[in-house]
């Protein structure tokens, strides 16, 4: 099998006042080189948490995770991260923002040869006028695109996205879910995404994993998604596939939904779904 | 009228409250305070250090902005020591929870030390050393003992406070432990360490009269000293509202500095 990525029995246990308390068990997934899944579920089912343990941020409790053939252990440049707040140094620009990493791993290149690396991928989020800003210059929109091109620039094995797009109004969201699924096709990175967004998650993934609710959360149900590529947003949505796909991914959310209270972003969602079907 | 009279509150205002504490003093040094010069007197007696600001008359006997400048430069290399000790004791505070559960305690015992308490002790730790001055020394001493505190103890609030953002980005790109400080740490701490800086500044200062007092070196807190000892108390005054100053345009430069690095 060409698994490229590997999480097996992943288990997380976090100390609280209770005790200590078992957040996720039991979650095995293999990822495809190449290949793009997203991860949903309800508001603190773990997702995150997963997500922290794969980038080598967070321990891991018990079980393993193999990356590439190597078993991982700790934080590393070959994992680009994503996550909701883009986590940008503000005492920098944004291009010296993805020089950082630039220099950490590119440390044989010339210097003009990884600021052309810096300047490429910063012009390729659209940021060609802006890369000398520092963030507090920058729009939240425009500090994504950053951590979009620090992450790429990189060029890692695998890309780990926590709702990068979560802080967006919509329509800075879709603009930057197109740059991502056309730098994802570009480089063929194999991709982990955490999403709340149905249609995100239906938009950019070949499978979208769904998580049970906590404690003890695993995965509950693993969908296909085989739109074809490259995708046009009209396109997937006008897709005879669409709608089934997401009523089922909704049905899923709110089945789980009876556990908990449901999370603020699927009863929005739901009359769509209604009409729909 | 009362549009222009309020635009003006900024100049009135400050002049009416002057004004109140003057006609105080009148009254003070015409009733009970007998000793105490009246601001006329005090003006034609200080007139010579003012308008003269920098001549030299004496060791003892210097226009006023040149004992200032005395003052300062003793303040300016007390200040730098503690600011060259103070800042990496305030990272290794923030760093490691051993370090500061070994000296938290005593650092807060020794914080509220008076200076007065610590100028003695420094004149006995330097009394034996050979090819220093003893008394400018056992000043330094105290004023880098006394002012360090502030730095110290913001730089490592600062340090605790780094964001785990951050922190992350140094480890997910496996920066050197040398990078990590000098891109990440230390960056986020400077507002912090800043904030240290200033007060520790206005400590120091306010040190450096204690300090020239008791070990009679020239400058504004000697010269104060001096002329009390010699019963003449006209210049006290004088010496107070320059130490006053000099110290409200101290505060005023470093929060300029701060707040540039508080926006970056
Ligand atoms: N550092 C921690 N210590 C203790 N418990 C934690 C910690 N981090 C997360 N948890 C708990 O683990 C559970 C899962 O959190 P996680 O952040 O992974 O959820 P999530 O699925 O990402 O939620 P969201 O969709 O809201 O981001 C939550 O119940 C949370 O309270
Ligand atoms: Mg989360």
């Amino acid at each position: 099998m060409n698994d490229y990525l590997e999480i097996f029995n992943l288990k997380k246990v976090y100390p609280s006042a209770k005790g200590p308390q078992t957040i996720v068990q039991g979650f095995n997934l293999k990822l495809r080189k190449g290949e793009f899944v997203t991860v949903i579920g309800h508001s603190g089912c773990g997702k995150s948490t997963v997500l922290m343990m794969v980038a080598g941020l967070s321990t891991i409790t018990d079980g393993g995770i193999v990356l590439a053939g190597k078993e991982l252990d700790g934080p590393g440049p070959d994992r680009g991260i994503v996550f909701q707040s883009p986590s940008l140094l503000p005492w920098m620009t944004a291009k010296e923002n993805v020089m950082l990493g630039i220099e950490q791993v590119f440390f044989t290149a010339e210097k003009e040869e990884r600021e052309l690396i810096a300047e490429y991928y910063l012009t390729v989020v659209g940021l060609a006028d802006s890369m000398h800003k520092k963030p507090g210059e920058l729009s939240q929109g425009m500090r994504q695109r950053v951590g979009i091109a620090r992450a790429f620039a990189l060029k890692p094995k695998m890309l780990l996205l926590d709702e990068p797009f979560g802080m967006l109004d919509s329509l800075t969201r879709y603009e930057l879910q197109a740059v991502l699924l056309e730098l994802w096709r570009k480089n063929k990175i194999t991709a982990m995404m955490v999403t709340h967004d149905v249609d995100e998650a239906l938009y950019l993934s070949d499978r979208i994993v769904c998580m049970t609710d906590g404690p003890e959360a695993g995965i509950g149900d693993i969908l296909e998604v085989n739109f074809p590529r490259p995708r046009d947003r009209k396109a997937v949505m006008e897709h005879p596939d669409y709608y089934r796909l997401r009523a089922h991914l909704i049905e899923f959310l709110e089945v789980h939904a009876h556990k908990k209270k449901p999370a603020s972003t699927v009863p929005a969602a739901s009359p769509a779904v209604a009409v729909a079907a | 009228m009362k549009e222009t009279l309020r635009k003006l509150d900024f100049l009135l205002l400050p002049l009416l409250g002057a004004a109140v504490i003057t006609g105080l003093w009148y009254f003070s040094s015409a009733t009970w305070a007998g000793d105490l010069p009246n601001p006329t007197k005090t003006w034609t007696e200080s007139k010579p250090y003012v308008l003269d600001p920098f001549g030299k008359r004496g060791e003892m006997d210097q226009g006023i902005l040149r004992f200032t400048w005395l003052s300062l430069i003793l303040v300016a290399k007390g200040y730098s020591i503690a600011l060259i000790l103070g800042t990496p004791i305030g990272f290794f505070l923030g760093l490691s929870k051993t370090f500061t559960k070994a000296f938290d305690p005593i650092i807060q015992i020794l914080r509220p030390v008076s200076p007065l308490a610590w100028l003695p002790l420094g004149m006995v730790l330097f009394a034996k050393v050979k090819g220093v001055n003893i008394s400018e020394m056992a000043a330094l001493f105290t004023i880098a003992l006394c002012s360090m505190w502030p730095t110290v103890l913001n730089t490592a609030v600062g340090v605790r406070a780094i964001p785990t953002d951050y922190m992350n980005v140094a480890r997910v790109l496996k920066l050197s432990r040398w990078k990590t400080l000098t891109k990440v740490m230390i960056p986020a701490t400077l507002p912090y360490m800043f904030t240290g800086f200033r007060l520790s500044l206005g400590i120091a200062w306010l040190v450096i009269v204690a300090a020239e007092m008791l070990t009679g070196r020239p400058g504004v807190g000697g010269f104060l000293w001096q002329q009390y000892n010699a019963l003449v108390y006209e210049q006290i005054i004088l010496c107070i509202l320059t130490i006053g100053l000099v110290g409200f345009v101290l505060d005023r430069l470093m929060s300029v500095v701060e707040r540039r690095f508080k926006t970056a």
